[in-house]
């Protein structure tokens, strides 16, 4: 029966075409511009959390500047050896390596540019560091224990159209912090401007160029179980870590990032942008609302005969109802599908030149299933929300006025 | 009520209120009885009230006053739910205008009835299809209102009234709109189903169309001023 309603009701949407699709314009824009940032924003969301920054998702990493300002930059008080140990000893740590990065003046090529150096540690943690980010070698091959004065390369150095003007490729020597190091490999592109122009180096290597302390560190990553309470064991780290260093909760002079607090972050971010962009398309959506809701009164009013006609061979108040509800929901759910697939194509286009402007991996465009079943589910409810009004309008005609209508 | 009388009125009255203290006595206790399987012939000038006792009669519309009886069942007090049950099953509606929805093919209007009263598919759509053969429509099955003449709409309209084969087939001037050639082939299809045991009331202006039934009843001003 329902199935013979929705026939009915597309007879009559067909017959005013016009009409309906400009009815549905509202709905469009508002689902095309909801559908194509969120798409966007979840593109965005995806690429940070698959290229976690030095980071991987299943570890924390405790910096001794505290928020996300770069390590190495004038820290106050470096993290310790002493400190480390301590750390590999927390509950629920099952491993903890440190690092130092600095910033770094390179010369090749009679060029100059500047990047940051980020030590790789030896041995076990090493491994664990390559695979939490999916470190791979394009060219050449990965630092190894025992590498002296190699590094391995962002991919952005073997770019053409690199600052230096020359590819530097395996085999290449490069002049960092005046010393030369002989360059091993490449690796692959990230789409992270941070992380693909970022120069490796082994610990050893890096704290004999910038004459930093064996015992110092600027960042340290801690894996942990993966059945571990994320929270839990930030928690035990901070206590440790301000009972070593002595300081008062709220006076920390460190901090533990964890993958969740730097998501936080990014979606605030995001969020911020949205929810301006979500006002406008709310407005167009209530717009395209209350249009379907008009062009509902229009054709209750337009077919009030036909409306008198079905009474009169058996049509009931509900099945009046029925057939005028579905037909403003048809409404909406048409001008949703075609608002997402504008969405989908408007995020997509955009994410592309956008990467083609900013050379950044970053934007793309991820369109989960939940977001385009939600967005159409949606318009459904919107149209059915306002076209309610009208259709118990329909319902409630007298047969015999209605068949008195003209036309 | 005597077993033979399937349709019957007691001092109908209805009245509409045009404005302030402007009321208009459509029927003015109306009383009359009409027999199963009657064919039935309402006449009267216009606005004597004729398309408002049919109206009431097939459950459309609800009398100010009085009752009606259909099968013994009083309906003169049912709300719009009932109503249209009733009216849905037991009665056929034909009209001067033809009534038959534009968007729809002959064969769907047909068959829109049936999809109110919840009947299968299949079944539905023989039955529509035997009804327009049997009103010689079965090569326009697929056309629409616009694409048929006066005398073929109305036609669909007739295999559209019996489509839930009812038990009165209420028809207010079914050939008011058609020439007095294309009028009586409607008629004869009238004729056709009074034969077939269906009680049929018939309004019309015109007293050669009127011969075709049993019984001839005179409305003016809303009462019944003669019978023959
Ligand atoms: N819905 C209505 N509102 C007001 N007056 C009405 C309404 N329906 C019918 N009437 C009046 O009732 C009288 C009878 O109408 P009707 O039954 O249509 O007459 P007929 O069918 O005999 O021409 C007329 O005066 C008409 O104007
Ligand atoms: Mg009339």
């Amino acid at each position: 029966m329902i199935k013979d309603y929705f026939i009915l009701t597309f007879r009559s949407l067909r017959k005013r075409k016009i009409r309906s699709w400009l009815t549905m314009i509202g709905i469009f824009i508002g689902i095309a511009s909801i559908v194509a940032l969120i798409g966007l924003g979840e593109g965005l969301r995806e690429t940070i959390n698959s290229q976690f920054g030095f980071l991987g998702t299943d570890i924390l990493a405790i910096t001794a500047s505290g928020g996300l300002g770069p390590p190495g930059s004038g820290v106050v008080d470096s993290l310790t050896d002493k400190e480390l140990n301590e750390l590999k000893r927390v509950k629920g740590i099952e491993g903890a390596a440190g690092r130092i990065m600095e910033s770094v003046k390179i010369v090749f090529n009679k060029k100059i540019s500047f990047s940051y150096a980020i030590s790789l540690p030896d041995g076990d943690d090493r491994k664990i560091l390559e695979h939490v980010m999916t470190m791979e070698a394009q060219k050449g091959r990965l630092l190894e224990d025992g590498d002296k004065n190699v590094v391995f390369l962002g991919s952005m150095f073997f770019d053409k159209d690199n600052t230096f003007g020359k590819i530097i490729s395996p085999g290449s020597k490069v002049e960092i912090l005046g010393k030369e190091f002989r360059v091993i490999g490449i690796m692959e592109k990230k789409g992270n401007p941070m992380l693909d122009s970022v120069v490796f180096m082994n610990e050893d290597d890096l704290r004999n160029l910038v004459d930093r302390p064996k015992d110092e560190y600027d960042i340290i990553g801690v894996r942990f179980s993966e059945s571990a309470d994320i929270n839990k064991i930030k928690q035990n780290i901070e206590k440790r870590l301000r009972k070593i260093r002595d300081v008062k909760e709220g006076e920390e002079n460190f901090a533990v990032e964890t993958p969740a607090s730097m998501l936080e972050q990014v979606n605030s971010i995001i969020l911020g942008i949205q929810i301006f962009v979500y006002i406008i398309a709310g407005i167009s959506i209530l717009v395209g609302g209350i249009g379907i809701m008009n062009t509902m009164y229009t054709a209750v009013v337009e077919r009030t005969k036909e409306i008198g006609i079905m009474k009169s061979i058996g049509a009931r108040n509900s099945t009046v109802f029925t057939l005028f509800f579905i037909e403003s929901g048809l409404l909406g759910t048409v001008g949703g599908i075609i608002g997402t697939i504008i969405g989908f194509l408007a995020a997509t286009g955009l994410a592309l030149i956008g990467r083609l402007i900013l050379k950044s991996e970053l934007i793309t465009a991820y369109f989960p299933m939940g977001l385009i079943i939600g967005a159409i589910l949606f318009s459904f409810i919107l149209g059915s929300f306002f076209g309610t009004l009208p259709a118990i309008q329909a319902s409630k005609l007298n047969p015999v006025d209605a068949l008195r209508h003209t036309k | 009520m005597r077993k033979d009388i399937i349709i019957k009125l007691e001092n109908v009255w209805k009245t509409y209120l045009m404005g302030e203290d402007n009321y208009v006595h459509a029927l003015r206790g109306v009383n009359l009885e009409v027999r199963k399987g009657e064919f039935l012939a309402i006449m009267g000038p216009s606005g004597s009230g004729k398309s408002t006792m049919v109206n009431s009669v097939g459950c459309l519309d609800v009398p100010t006053k009085g009752k009606i009886y259909l099968e013994s069942h009083d309906i003169s007090k049912l709300h719009e739910s009932d109503l249209a049950q009733i009216r849905g099953r037991m009665i056929g509606f034909i009209f001067q205008q033809f009534n038959l929805i534009n968007t729809l093919t002959a064969l769907e209007n047909v068959m829109l009835p049936m999809i109110f009263q919840g009947m299968i598919p299949e079944e539905r759509d023989e039955r529509a299809r035997e009804l327009l053969e049997h009103v010689g429509l079965g090569d326009r099955m697929h056309h629409r209102p616009s694409e048929l003449s006066g005398g073929q709409q109305q036609r669909v309209a007739i295999a559209r009234a019996i489509a839930n084969d009812p038990e009165v087939i209420l028809a207010d001037e079914p050939t008011g709109n058609l020439d007095s050639k294309t009028g009586n082939v409607v008629i004869d299809y009238l004729r056709k189903l009074h034969k077939e045991g269906k009680t049929i009331i018939m309004v019309t202006h015109d007293s050669n169309v009127a011969k075709a039934a049993e019984r001839r009843e005179y409305l003016k001003d809303g009462i019944i001023v003669k019978s023959l």
